[in-house]
């Protein structure tokens, strides 16, 4: 094949739909078709235009990160990829935000999106309920009855989620009592259980110390090869350290979008250079 | 596609949400929605027979005439309607002085062991059903009067209305911002001073709020009235002696076998909601003067 | 050269004193509140001594309640008090619980906000207008229309056996019911409300239905919704006009719903004006005294609840 990975998109967008601002999306070829795509994707909490026309294509099994200062719009943008905006009252949107090339904002069954995209949020939000149920909590949703079965698939998300060996002998106990690190590992486990497809992590190590932050960017790195994971962080060091590709937002736009090392080294918009060079932010 | 962990697990099949999740999602939440408009019926249905069983007799007589024996046309609850307000009169006057006077305490001076324990016995004291107060008005007022009073209906009433008061007057007096007491304290004022002339007034309307609520409430309390206010068929605004009041005389009249004194007790059912509602309203415009 | 100490201005006596008058009044009259509520428990003890001398434990599990011959048993009023709340805040829970779930989760928030101060306004009816909704509206209903349904159909069992009067258990049931249904809407809606958000939104980023992801939030909230439940089991208790005119006032004891009854609030209302003789005034004050311990231990538990759950928010259920 004979296909230049670099610079192609999916499908050129019509003009009028095009973004302002510059934008990459490449690694996206035919062969590896992007696993989450926005397009030109507007966001209103009322009358405040949250997202404005944000257009961008996140490849399967990598780690793409959002980088923006506080207000950039980059947890709302996280949100819209599973729904989770829906809860909030008065929002409205516009464009288009496909999942394996098929639109999610029209009619679609959003119970089932949220299982293919899992979440993960800034606070660990366990259930006050012990480790195991926490973690079978979706598999019993899902229909999964048989306790061999359930424990088995509770071992492996535990296991992925490098839990495993800290609580395998106290399932039983309730998941507040552990420390917040493992709390926040806890849900990434539960959220594995149910086999998403893509992983969203809202900037899931800003409530925790530097060594549970260490653990959990080293399970990142480590599930990126099973999953396509989107984290959302104010850290750019952490986005230079886990992630493959980095979009940078401001203001609810999407200035710039490219290979990590790229975007770090050479970045091509000037507001990229100045967030980077920690002019503002 | 990249191996996973590799599972002993068969996959699982996502067809997308099972019909019997979408089914019992569906039924729950139209049975809330169901369930909330259901809990509105019964008070639609109850004033709905209020005004409708109630307006015949609602004439200018029946405010101002007494009853009348039965047969005899033109009865009417003035004794009553009077008698309520006597009633709550007195009650206002034992309960309000103290009631204010303790939640002031329990705001100003309240961080130690006996105002929580004050706290928590007022909180006790608005569970006590309002029949056991009666019979305790009984022994402490009627007994050594050795008669049914006005008064002792009163107490009775003060007593039911003492726990809000307090701890309403003690949330209104906590709400006034601490600036104002500190602005007075550092101009030299003792602090007594600086409780009645700053903090006092400020929170004047919320407590205003909170006492008229209360009367409002004791305003439909009867239990307590049957043996101690006694109930009076006659015209009489004596402390001392049995007085008529409207919830007394509307359980009267509906359990008599008489037609025209069961209409009746429509109406005076009518107008003692009326009488609570503007009290009410009353507290609610006044709440909003403070914003 | 020694320099005079500054004449310091000597304290204003005339203010210290004062103040500490004024905060000893304000303490004063804060335990009025302590000195009421022991005039209550020695008011009711002492009333209730007699009785309580003569009858002794024999008191609560005697059924015969004859004020001529001096024979006071005050077990049906006891069964009738219990019976009527529980199966009040039986019929009761359910919808409550589902319309607070409503309130607080599903509907827009204005609708909300104005369904339940609608409802608030359910509880500023006096009980002596139930009362009378009771008597003159669902008693024909029931008469004419219920009863006769449920004895015919489901006759057989002796919890619809009997005549329809109307009038009776069932009866003060749903007034009852009726009656207590804002306490637990708007104390459930407020724990509802006070539960994290967080919960929810974890079991729906999970794939869960709403109704799944309400589980979560009602499992949270199950101790505030049971202190909401038991301080209207406290209010239903305690409930006495409304009681007392649709409950027939019939001191014999049955297992059906359809037969008249009588609480321990009513049949105090109903007999103390008029008691005859010291020993009877003395078997009422008994059972006030009954009572009173009964709502007080109920309520205690109730707020030990509903206080631990809306993170020691104080809510005034008295209010409700």
């Amino acid at each position: 094949m004979t296909l230049d990975t670099e610079v192609a998109p999916v499908a050129p967008p019509p003009p009028r739909l095009q973004a302002t601002v510059h934008t990459e999306e490449a690694a996206a070829t035919p062969a590896r078709p992007p696993k989450l795509t926005a397009r030109a994707f507007d966001l209103f909490y009322g009358a405040v235009h949250a997202l404005k026309k944000v257009t961008l294509a996140i490849p399967p099994d990598s780690v793409t990160a959002i980088i923006g200062p506080s207000g950039c719009g980059k947890s709302t943008l996280l949100r819209s990829f599973n729904r989770m905006n829906d809860l909030i009252r008065g929002v409205r949107t516009s464009g288009r935000i496909t999942l394996d090339g098929e639109d999610i904002l029209g009619p679609t069954d959003v119970v089932t999106l949220r299982r293919r995209v899992g979440m993960v949020f800034q606070r660990p939000n366990p259930f006050p309920m012990s480790i195991f149920d926490n973690v079978a909590f979706g598999l019993r949703l899902l229909g999964v009855r048989d306790r061999g079965e359930l424990e088995g698939r509770v071992e492996l998300s535990l296991r992925r989620a490098a839990l495993w060996d800290e609580v395998k002998d106290r399932l039983e106990v309730g998941a507040l009592q552990l420390s917040g690190g493992q709390q926040q590992r806890l849900c990434i486990a539960r959220g594995l259980a149910v086999e998403p497809e893509v992983l969203l992590m809202d900037e899931p190590a800003s409530a925790l110390d530097p060594t549970a932050t260490a653990r959990i960017e080293e399970l990142v790195l480590a599930l990126k090869s099973s999953y396509t994971i989107v984290v959302v962080t104010h850290n750019m060091q952490q986005a230079a350290r886990i992630s493959d590709r980095t979009a940078f937002m401001l203001s609810g736009e999407l200035i710039e979008y490219g290979e990590t090392s790229r975007i770090f080294t050479s970045p091509r918009q000037k507001l990229t250079e100045d967030y980077i060079t920690g002019r503002f932010g | 596609m990249t191996p996973r962990v590799p599972e002993p697990f068969p996959r699982i099949r996502f067809g997308g949400v099972s019909r019997t999740r979408r089914v019992t999602d569906a039924v729950v939440l139209g049975g809330c929605r169901v369930a909330a408009w259901l809990t509105l019926v019964p008070l639609g249905l109850v004033l709905w027979h209020l005004v409708d069983k109630g307006r015949h007799a609602l004439t200018v007589g029946f405010f101002v005439h007494n009853p009348k024996p039965v047969g005899e046309p033109g009865g009417g609850m003035a004794n009553a309607i009077v008698g309520t307000f006597v009633l709550l009169g007195i009650a206002a006057a034992i309960a309000v002085p103290v009631g204010v006077a303790a939640g002031v305490y329990l705001a100003e001076y309240g961080r130690n062991r006996f105002a929580t324990t004050v706290r928590y016995v007022a909180d006790v004291l608005s569970g006590v059903p309002s029949i056991v107060v009666g019979v305790v008005a009984y022994g402490l007022v009627v007994i050594p009067m050795g008669r049914f009073s006005a008064f002792a209906g009163g107490v009775s009433l003060a007593i039911l209305m003492l726990p809000t008061i307090v701890r309403s007057t003690e949330e209104m007096v906590l709400l006034v911002p601490r600036s104002y007491r500190e602005g007075a304290l550092a101009l030299g004022a003792p602090e007594w001073r600086v409780t009645q002339q700053v903090v006092l007034p400020a929170a004047a309307a919320g407590i205003t709020t909170s006492c008229m609520l209360a009367l409002a409430r004791a305003a439909g309390e009867t239990a307590p009235l049957l043996f101690t206010a006694l109930g009076n068929r006659f015209w009489s605004v004596a402390l001392d002696r049995p007085i008529g009041s409207l919830p007394v005389l509307i359980f009267d009249y509906a359990r008599s076998p008489y037609e025209d004194w069961n209409r009746q007790a429509w109406t005076g059912a009518l107008v003692l909601l009326i009488l609570i509602a503007l009290m009410s309203a009353a507290l609610r415009y006044t709440t909003r003067r403070i914003r | 050269m020694t320099v005079a100490p500054l004449a310091l201005p000597a304290r204003r006596p005339r203010a210290v004193t004062a103040d500490v008058l004024y905060r000893e009044v304000l303490r004063a009259a804060a335990a009025c509140v302590l000195v009421v509520v022991a005039v209550i428990v020695y008011q009711t003890a002492r009333g209730a001594g007699p009785a309580l001398h003569t009858y002794g434990a024999r008191f609560l599990t005697g059924t015969e309640w004859d004020p001529v011959a001096e024979h006071f048993g005050a077990l049906p009023y006891v069964f009738g008090t219990l019976v009527s709340s529980l199966l009040a805040l039986a019929l009761a829970l359910p919808p409550c619980v589902g319309a607070a779930v409503y309130l607080s989760e599903l509907a827009a928030p204005r609708v909300g906000e104005a369904m339940a101060f609608l409802i608030e306004m359910l509880a500023a009816v006096p009980s002596i207008v139930y009362g009378l909704w009771g008597l003159f509206v669902l008693a024909p209903w029931l008469r004419a229309g219920i009863e006769p349904w449920l004895i015919a159909h489901l006759g057989f069992l002796p919890l619809f056996q009997g005549f329809p009067f109307g009038i009776g258990m069932l009866n003060a049931v749903i007034v009852l019911a009726v009656m207590i249904a804002p306490t637990i809407i708007s104390i459930s809606r407020e724990v509802l409300l006070a539960t994290p958000g967080a919960l929810r939104e974890a079991a729906l980023a999970l794939g869960a239905t709403r109704s799944e992801a309400l589980g979560v939030t009602l499992r949270v909230a199950r101790p505030g919704i049971l202190g909401a439940v038991i301080l209207a089991l406290g209010r239903a208790l305690g409930e006495t006009m409304a009681v007392t005119m649709v409950i027939g006032n019939s001191n014999a004891m049955s297992w059906s719903l359809l037969s008249p009854s009588a609480t321990m609030s009513s049949v105090i209302a109903n007999e103390f004006a008029e008691a005859t003789g010291k020993l009877h005034a003395s078997a009422l004050i008994e059972i006030a005294l009954v009572l009173f311990a009964l709502t007080v231990l109920v309520n205690a538990v109730a707020r030990l609840l509903v206080y631990w759950t809306t993170g020691g928010r104080r809510h005034d259920a008295a209010r409700a």
